[in-house]
């Protein structure tokens, strides 16, 4: 393991495969939390935060309890388990160590469990078969591309407010006909590692 | 309600995807292909009723401060039931929803039945329930790779249906053609819910 492949693992789940605009996951909050800059600020370092130490335990869960004993089938049983007592945990460290980045974050914390990126990304770690730092720096980054993509979505919806939309399109249909043109943009980044 | 309606209202008044805008990760990632939508909806149905039927018979024993762990589990134990069953008899497929039949656990519809039908009604009506929501879901995922599969390679389910002299649109069946259709359907189903009331 170089360098190399480890910024082509950033770029790639960033840009290229990024969650919510290619691989679909975590729509949700993407479409519930887009509607002001603020929120949408604090749920995606919320979630960075929480998608990073997930991939770290979901890791160390997988290869050194579920492959030694053989149960590798129990798989999304413990990684949900495993997802949700994290965020739980994590809310309250936050709030014992910290009270204003509490305040900032606490909201956003106990949705993060049905934020299926999360769990995604350590499913997606475990079938690439990534090592210890790969995973890291995966789950890292794929957290990076989900808030780009929503801190780029809450600032188009503040402008979509002011702007004329027809009856029917308004809200939801409107906001993924824009994630759809948001998704054409990042197609363009799929020349980035071809070469 | 009438267990005719509690079956119905699935599929338009109440539909998971058009109407209530949930569980719509798989929806985007799946309905490339009128197949593996298909393949999609049923996997996600099989799991609906049998979450419901389950957490409607465990909910008188479940204390109501740890019921959302509870009902996770029971979830999760059907999900990978599918992902087994589906691995050994239908591999293709299997390969085809990759990482979306694990993620079948976090799919709200499924969640949300438990929580606001399972745990308050009786075990034949939650498997109505279940079931109903479940063909919705199914209808959704149908109608969304139906328009996509024949925009985006002229074909449906094998069947050549737009013929030589149709140029695909490959945007379609690409992530953007995916959030465009979606957001479409939802403004169809809005305008024809309004021109109704």
């Amino acid at each position: 393991m170089d360098w190399g492949t480890l910024i082509a693992i950033s770029i790639g789940a960033i840009f290229i495969n990024n969650v919510v605009l290619n691989r679909f996951l975590g729509l949700c909050p993407f479409l519930g939390v887009s509607k002001q800059l603020d929120a949408a600020l604090g749920m995606g370092f919320a979630v960075i935060f929480v998608m990073t130490m997930a991939s770290i335990v979901t890791f160390g869960i997988y290869n050194y309890i579920l492959e030694p004993f053989g149960i590798e089938f129990l798989r999304t049983i413990a990684f949900i388990l495993v997802i949700a007592t994290l965020v739980q945990f994590v809310e309250m460290v936050i709030e014992k160590t910290s009270p204003s980045l509490y305040r900032a974050l606490g909201i956003f914390l106990p949705l993060i469990t049905t934020n299926c990126a999360v769990l995604g990304i350590a499913v997606l770690n475990i079938e690439s078969s990534y090592g210890f730092v790969e995973t890291v720096v995966h789950g890292l980054s794929a957290g990076v591309g989900f808030t780009i993509a929503l801190i780029l979505m809450a600032g188009i919806r503040e402008r979509l407010e002011l702007a004329d939309v027809p009856e029917s399109l308004k809200g939801v249909p409107v906001a993924f006909i824009v994630a759809g043109l948001m998704a054409i943009a990042f197609q363009g980044f799929a020349g980035l590692t071809a070469g | 309600m009438s267990l005719a309606r509690e079956f119905t209202k699935g599929f338009v008044s109440e539909n998971p995807v058009f109407r209530l805008a949930l569980g719509l990760c798989p929806v985007l990632a799946v309905t490339t292909s009128l197949k593996n939508g298909v393949g999609m909806g049923l996997a996600a149905t099989f799991v609906l009723v049998g979450s419901n039927v389950i957490v409607s018979l465990i909910r008188k024993g479940i204390p109501a401060r740890i019921r959302i762990p509870c009902y996770i589990v029971v979830i999760a134990s059907f999900v990978t039931v599918v992902d087994l069953v589906m691995a050994g008899y239908t591999p293709e497929l299997h390969k085809n929803l990759g990482i979306f039949i694990p993620l079948i656990v976090v799919n709200c519809i499924i969640l949300g039945r438990a929580e606001a039908f399972a745990s308050k009604n009786g075990v034949g009506r939650s498997l109505i329930d279940g079931l109903g929501m479940g063909l919705g879901f199914t209808f959704a995922l149908i109608v969304i790779a139906s328009v996509r599969e024949i925009i985006g390679t002229g074909k449906i389910w094998d069947l050549v249906l737009l013929g030589e002299s149709y140029n695909p649109v490959l945007m379609a069946i690409l992530s953007p053609g995916a959030f465009i259709t979606l957001g479409l359907l939802i403004g169809l189903f809005n305008l024809i819910e309004q021109k109704r009331s």
